[in-house]
């Protein structure tokens, strides 16, 4: 399904949401109702689908999005860093500005992030694990959201890497909040947060196997019987995705 | 109360399972079990507007040491179920199983890979209340039908000869599939 | 339950009822009942007396499923931690295999103490993911805000009244579920349930207001108004209750920047951070309320505000009423709108029959529609959206992602309760053990929040 949406409209009147041209493929779907090996006779076998998610924006994002990303470039500087180096891409979308971060410079850009008086973002909501199974290379997305009482503002981050090397550099240090949530993270979707103080499961128990929030992971439901049927478990069942 | 009048002789003849079975209803003691929603509805009911004291059970004990009836209130997970066993393991006998709300009974909407599909699979069940989550009068209305199902509880050989009964009948009971309704 | 002694010593062999491994650590009892003797007896050869005590995840005072891990020396916690994930539902995932709209009545059962809150902020993050967050009606707006701080008064009167129940006032206990009773009486009359309602969906209500709602509610905040001063009477200037909560749980603000308290938790430091003024959504802006704050940064600051802000949002409910017009409840575009037309049957809460009629007799189009709608959802265009708002406990934070499809690709809640009993440790160590329950309390966590 390609982009046909227009300007999103954030709610923020000052805020402009453009939407790159062609965005980014994530992922190739074929056929339709969940059928994957044969037996479809649906007819919908040869459909294909691209996933596009918003593509890399371009200047000016508009609003204070111009400040925030002046600013940052302005500290990675001042860090000895090259902005263009930590920050991989810059996504403006439905009003909100995402920071696309190298895996290796995170730590240092929520630093300057939290510290820097023109910045201040000093309240992190937690991480938010993604699995994109289809992306290859960058399957695994760690996104984390920024708030800024200060200034009033919100901004995201998002940390790519691949499944083969699921490796994050912990944030505790700078947003000890992170601490649980990147145990959630690690739980769920075995992204291993390098420098955590104990990375351990949180939710499920000790001696569960498998992430079960990755895509690859099954829902895990049992077939329902009722008097004179069996439904099958939810993921079991057509879809129309 | 209106029986001495009907007791000529202030003698009243019964049987001890009846005597046990009527003394043991009027005093069950839940455990605290609550794990979800249903905890709620079942604190709901232990309080001011549907009063669980008009059936001698407000008192919900924090030991299962003292409890002989736990409500299972809410969805049971994974890594609670050992838990709950073991709560269960701690109660003195006689003892009886409320499972409170659809996801204790069966898993529910929840049918996935971090909820145990049935809180049988763990604890005999006495009473299944369905509701997501039941009302405090369904509740109320579960521990009633549980009060009768406690007065005509069976004691010593008859209990033995009970048990076997329901096994055998449970043995031949048709699987839900078999089952013919409305899908067939 | 176990208890751990921290220090390594040679236990008794013939250990009946307790019985003891050598760890790392030291020794290791587990405990089955009555055998507290020999615990005492080897805990006394000991040098010191630290013990490690599992509260929960059964425990009448740990607010549902919740296990504390206290290492305590004498009454002293010198440590403590906590163990979660015993309520885990798997809702996140359960939502990736059901279409958005259902996935309200998947949400509405996360925190089951503020459902409206999870509905709301859900159906504000698939608007934004469909960029028709100007299109949903005022009415629908006006609503939700109604329907949300009714919530606010029922959530903090659980607060309360559990809270005071686990400090052993059963008094409080009983008048925080009597008038918790009266707010569920409202969400009854307008939702149909009185929990889990999935009232609110993507686009705007499930159904407008029943008749006789507005006179209702009004009549509620005028008794909600006489019963309010209850609670002061009974427990604010009460030199017991002040005593237990007074300088407990203590975390200032340094403090709950760095571990992401909010709610009342923040706003007890001084800092009048709330979501609906900072980042309005649903038309707060043009409401007019205050947001209390306290500077003593303790459990009785927290309880003050949660008073407060009960006041606050009867004051809020009343100016909604006053704002209710006529109109629709759901956005007009049909793409979107679930077709439903409710009505009341024999069997309950479903299609209204003349709905059905009309579409199955009349027109096929409109058949069609019904169809794919309920059964396959509208698509969201690919994207992700983060829309958060002010939950009774705090900032409730969710993030959506879809790839195009119509479920949800990915949706994950960022919890308030998830995230300020994290400031557990921080408020407990160093206090006492009866003062761990204190804290607990003013956290309000509720582990279908925490867990998911």
């Amino acid at each position: 399904m390609s982009d046909e949406q227009s300007n999103g409209g954030g709610g923020n009147g000052a805020v402009p949401s453009p939407r790159g041209e062609t965005g980014e493929v994530i992922d190739v779907r074929r056929g339709m109702f969940g059928a994957k090996e044969g037996g479809d006779t649906s007819g919908y076998g040869g459909l294909v689908r691209t996933v596009r998610l918003p593509g890399a924006a371009s200047r000016p994002y508009g609003g204070w999005f111009d400040e925030v990303a002046d600013e940052l470039e302005g500290a990675l500087e001042e860090q000895g860093l090259v902005p263009e180096e930590v920050i991989e891409k810059t996504v403006v979308d439905r009003g909100e500005i995402t920071f696309h971060i190298a895996r290796d410079h995170l730590p240092v850009t929520a630093r300057v992030l939290r510290d820097d008086p023109a910045l201040r973002f000093e309240m992190c909501t937690g991480v938010s694990g993604v699995h994109f199974p289809g992306d290859s290379g960058r399957e695994l997305h760690a996104v984390y959201h920024l708030r800024s009482i200060t200034h009033n503002r919100l901004i995201r981050l998002e940390v790519s890497v691949p499944d083969g090397d699921p490796h994050i550099p912990s944030i505790v240090s700078v947003y000890p909040t992170n601490d649980w949530h990147e145990r959630e993270a690690y739980d769920f979707f075995g992204i291993v947060f390098d420098g955590h103080p104990a990375l351990t499961r949180i939710m499920m128990p000790d001696d569960w196997q498998g992430f079960p929030q990755r895509k690859d992971y099954p829902l895990g439901g049992i077939p329902v019987e009722y008097k004179g049927a069996q439904i099958p478990a939810p993921d079991q069942r057509r879809s129309y995705s | 109360m209106g029986i001495e009048e009907k007791l000529p002789s202030g003698f009243l003849l019964t049987t001890v399972e009846q005597a046990a079975g009527w003394v043991r209803k009027s005093s069950v003691f839940p455990a605290t079990f609550g794990l979800a929603c249903c905890a709620i509805e079942m604190m709901t009911t232990g309080a001011g507007r549907y009063d669980l004291a008009r059936f001698g059970m407000e008192v919900f004990r924090g030991s299962p040491r003292q409890a002989d009836l736990m409500i299972v209130a809410g969805r049971v997970s994974q890594k609670m179920a050992p838990v709950l066993r073991q709560v269960y393991d701690q109660m003195p006998n006689p003892k009886w199983v409320i499972s409170m709300g659809v996801c204790a009974s069966s898993g529910g909407m929840f049918n996935n890979y971090a909820i145990v599909q049935g809180v049988d699979h763990i604890v005999p069940v006495d009473i299944y209340l369905p509701g997501c989550p039941p009302r405090p009068e369904m509740l109320l209305d579960a521990i009633l039908k549980l009060h009768q199902k406690i007065q005509g509880e069976k004691l010593g050989v008859n209990r033995e000869q009970a048990a076997r009964e329901a096994e055998e009948a449970a043995l031949k009971a048709l699987p839900t599939i078999e089952m013919k309704g409305l899908l067939r | 339950m176990s208890t751990s002694h921290a220090t390594p010593h040679a236990t008794d062999p013939t250990a009946s009822q307790a019985s003891a491994r050598e760890t790392t650590e030291g020794t290791v009892y587990t405990v089955t009942g009555g055998d507290w003797d020999e615990i005492a007896t080897a805990a006394a050869r000991g040098d010191d007396e630290k013990i490690i005590v599992n509260m929960g995840p059964q425990h009448p005072s740990t607010h549902g499923v919740l296990r504390l891990i206290l290492e305590i020396d004498g009454e002293t916690v010198t440590e403590a931690r906590c163990g979660i994930g015993y309520l885990h539902t798997g809702i996140e995932k359960n939502l990736e295999y059901r279409n958005w709209t259902q996935g309200t009545t998947f949400v509405t059962r996360m925190d089951y103490l503020t459902p409206f809150f999870n509905e709301t902020a859900y159906c504000l993050a698939v608007e934004k993911l469909l960029g028709i967050e100007d299109q949903v009606p005022d009415r629908a707006s006006v609503i939700r805000v109604m329907m949300m701080e009714l919530n606010r008064i029922s959530s903090h009167l659980v607060a309360i009244a559990t809270g005071g129940m686990e400090l052993g006032a059963t008094t409080v206990m009983i008048y925080g579920f009597r008038d918790r009773e009266l707010v569920l009486d409202l969400f009854e009359l307008i939702t149909g349930l009185r929990m889990n309602h999935a009232y609110i969906r993507p686009g705007g209500l499930a159904q407008d207001l029943p008749a006789g709602a507005v006179d209702q509610v009004r009549e509620f905040v005028k008794k909600m108004r006489r019963n309010l001063p209850e609670y002061d009477k009974l427990c604010t200037g009460n030199p017991v209750f002040k005593a237990r909560l007074k300088d407990v749980g203590y975390l200032d603000l340094a403090g709950c920047m760095a571990l992401g308290a909010t709610g009342p938790i923040l706003r007890s430091t001084g800092l009048p951070h709330d979501l609906r003024k900072a980042q309005p959504y649903c038309g707060y802006e043009t409401y007019d309320f205050d947001v209390p704050t306290d500077t003593t940064c303790d459990s009785y600051g927290r309880f003050l505000i949660r008073l407060e802000e009960m006041r606050q949002s009867l004051r809020i409910v009343e100016q909604c009423l006053d704002r209710l017009e006529p109109g629709p409840v759901m956005v007009a575009d049909k793409k979107i709108a679930w077709p439903a037309q409710l009505a009341l049957g024999p069997d309950g809460l479903g299609n209204s029959l003349d709905h059905i009629r009309n579409i199955m007799g009349t027109s096929m189009e409109a058949l069609i529609h019904h169809f794919k709608l309920v059964t396959e959802g509208f698509r969201v265009p690919p994207g992700q959206a983060y829309a958060a708002v002010e939950s009774a406990k705090g900032e409730l934070g969710v993030h959506a992602v879809s790839d195009g499809g119509t479920r949800p690709f990915r949706v994950h809640f960022r919890d308030p309760s998830f995230t300020n009993l994290q400031t557990m440790a921080a408020m407990c160590e160093g206090g006492q053990v009866a003062d761990v329950i204190v804290a607990v309390a003013s956290i309000d966590p509720v582990m279908g929040g925490v867990d998911r």
